[in-house]
């Protein structure tokens, strides 16, 4: 089986009180085993609801698939009970939320927090499954784990309960590690920590990772290969290097160069992209990023473009400009 | 820019001695949320405050806007000490000051239409004269940030957060203030709006010749906007110095490690840095370690760090550190 996860034509709405909102349309993409994958968009681009799909976590009504399936390790996603969901949440994927302050359960010590899975998915005893939690808090690294084991959430700090989270995720070696924006609510130099972390059991224990972010910088840390989401689609992937370098998609390069560097002289204007997202209630017709982009033509107006390989590796870019017809012009 | 540079040898806009603030949390237990601060800040200058959560930037913020009563220390605007102020006379002194805020969702009422929530300011100092001028006067806050005059009857929830944010920059702008202390503000924004605010900010510098204290913990875009940067850890000022300086020659343990830890965006040309990877987490501001508030995660401490705090000293020239060792 050469890819673990593929997710194909992903489309997902919601239903609100103005009408449909399209969160997610026609998403697909590919994650090989051992792999480490990142996410990148801005709020709105459907990224989270993306991650959130695999899960099955999001509330039917108001959500719901309009097309595609989520093919994971040869099984269709969409199509299982929710018994047979139960069984992959926890064991085969494991995911990391953001908001370590709200994602755990503060009426139950962190301990149960760990066993709660090993005991229902590996069916461990209570004893064995204890033994395996302590020694899954000092994998993530948190000093006297036997002590910690009985505490509850509110005597950890923020990164020491994002390290519970990521022993929780990882309690029963799953597959796939899905991590949604986890270094958000952190400082830089905890934050250095958890992806350190991370990196490290990806090496250890042959994980593969979906990491979603709006953070470039933490992209670059982590993954190899990168999604850019904009508007509910992606519009470009490539390996790390590739989207750095040469970003071909208009959006990805307004946003690596709306960042400030560390190197650049000081006082040089940051150039920003002008505009805001669009409204998903009324996505436009044509490309999404077009009233936004420097480099719009009337083709763009009307007329969504598909993803289209540039270059000789596997990057592609969804943008009017690398289609075949476009070249002389933007030679001109 | 000219009167700019003359403000700028008429000695310091604002200066900070000795500045506390301590909060009483119950059972006789204090926070020291901020420890003897002293600062300068020059006319039309840009101070960066950077520092991991809970290390008191912002309460050093508020407590400089005199939002929050000193538990010790002064605050000199122009030369005088605004802790010592009472009624019309602080009135007027807040008229010089203003805030923008993190939260653009949280920070407007949604009950107040746009124009209402920019004149509110107005109002309050009687500088809005009649309705009709009111009306203009909002109109053209509305222009210099960057929305339109047709905004101004619309309510909170029609805008983005970047416009939001941009409504929060002209209710501070009313008063015409001469200071403005900027609470990560462009933290709750994407990317690719967070320069469109930032690059709005330095014209509003440029054009008006305001002041900044801006806070944030994103270290690249306190570089890329401060002329000097101070950094802050549990409530002491540990390092404060130029920031060209700074970043290239960080001389406290914690701001090296702050700094190394910043991800980048690989393009491949650049050196892997090394990265010193604190361990632990930051003590509690309640009950904060003996001597150098930093020793528990230094990698440099010594016997010496836990009995004597560091003096805050000039390591060289304009470059100020707190640590035995700098």
């Amino acid at each position: 089986m050469e890819n673990m996860l593929s997710v194909s034509d992903l489309h997902v709405s919601f239903r609100a009180r103005g009408g449909e909102v399209q969160a997610v349309r026609g998403v697909s993409f590919e994650v090989k085993p051992g792999e480490a994958v990142a996410i990148v968009g801005e709020s709105g681009s459907g990224k989270s609801v993306t991650a959130q799909s695999i899960m099955r976590l999001l509330a039917s009504p108001p959500s719901y698939v309009k097309q595609g399936s989520i093919e994971f390790m040869g099984r269709d996603l969409l199509r299982l009970s929710d018994k047979e969901m139960e069984s992959v949440r926890g064991k085969d994927i494991g995911m990391i939320f953001q908001d370590p302050m709200t994602s755990l359960n503060p009426t139950m010590t962190i301990g149960r927090q760990i066993t709660e899975g090993l005991i229902k998915h590996q069916g461990l005893s209570r004893s064995a499954a204890k033994a395996r939690a302590v020694e899954l808090l000092s994998l993530v690294g948190i000093p006297n784990p036997e002590a910690r084991y009985s505490q509850y959430p509110h005597s950890f700090s923020g990164g020491m309960r994002q390290r519970a989270m990521i022993a929780i995720a990882l309690s029963c070696n799953p597959a796939l590690l899905i991590a949604d924006e986890p270094t958000t609510a952190l400082d830089v130099t905890i934050q250095a920590q958890i992806l350190n972390l991370m990196k490290d059991l990806q090496k250890r224990l042959g994980t593969s990772i979906i990491l979603i972010t709006h953070d470039l910088g933490v992209v670059s840390e982590v993954c190899d290969r990168v999604i850019v989401m904009y508007a509910g689609q992606v519009v470009e992937t490539g390996t790390k290097e590739e989207i750095f370098r040469s970003p071909q998609h208009p959006y990805t390069r307004g946003l690596i160069r709306s960042m400030p560097h560390l190197d650049q002289p000081k006082h040089e204007k940051l150039i920003p992209i002008p505009g805001s997202p669009p409204d998903m209630l009324q996505p436009p017709a044509g490309c999404a990023f077009c009233s936004r982009c420097e480099h719009a033509m009337e083709v763009c107006l009307n007329n969504d473009p598909e993803l289209l390989k540039v270059g000789e590796s596997g990057q592609q870019a969804k943008c009017w400009l690398h289609h075949p017809l476009a070249k002389e012009v933007q030679q001109a | 820019m000219s009167t700019l540079n003359v403000k700028k040898s008429a000695g310091p806009l604002l200066e900070v001695n000795g500045l506390s603030k301590h909060f009483s949390v119950g059972k006789g237990q204090t926070l020291k949320a901020v420890n003897d601060l002293s600062l300068t800040v020059q006319a039309g200058e840009t101070l960066g405050v950077v520092g991991e959560s809970g290390c008191g930037k912002s309460t050093a913020g508020r407590t400089i806007l005199r939002l929050y009563e000193p538990t010790a220390g002064e605050t000199k605007f122009e030369g005088t000490n605004i802790y010592k102020l009472k009624g019309s006379k602080l009135k007027a002194m807040r008229r010089e000051m203003a805030m923008i805020f993190q939260d653009p969702y949280a920070s407007l009422n949604p009950r107040f239409s746009v124009a209402d929530i920019i004149a509110e300011p107005l109002d309050i100092h009687g500088l809005a004269g009649s309705s009709k001028e009111r009306k203009k006067k909002v109109e053209s806050l509305l222009e210099m940030v960057g929305l339109r005059a047709e905004h101004a009857n619309r309510f909170p929830h029609e805008f983005s957060g970047g416009q939001r944010q941009r409504i929060g920059i002209a209710r501070a702008l009313a008063v015409n203030p001469k200071f403005i202390v900027c609470d990560e503000a462009i933290s709750a924004l994407d990317v690719s709006i967070q320069a469109q605010v930032v690059n709005l900010l330095q014209e509003l510098q440029d054009s008006l010749g305001l002041t900044y204290l801006f806070i944030a913990h994103d270290l690249s875009m306190v570089k890329h906007i401060s002329d000097r940067v101070a950094v802050m850890y549990l409530g002491h000022l540990v390092e404060l110095a130029d920031s060209e300086d700074l970043y290239a020659d960080p001389r406290h343990p914690y701001t090296q490690a702050l700094l190394s830890a910043i991800p980048s965006v690989e393009t491949g040309t650049e050196q892997p840095k090394e990265r010193i990877v604190l361990t632990g987490d930051l003590p509690s501001p309640i009950n904060p370690p003996s001597g150098c508030p930093f020793r528990t995660r230094c990698p440099l401490a010594t016997e010496k760090c836990a009995a004597q705090m560091p003096e805050f000293r000039e390591v060289s020239k304009g470059h100020w550190a707190a640590c035995h060792y700098a």
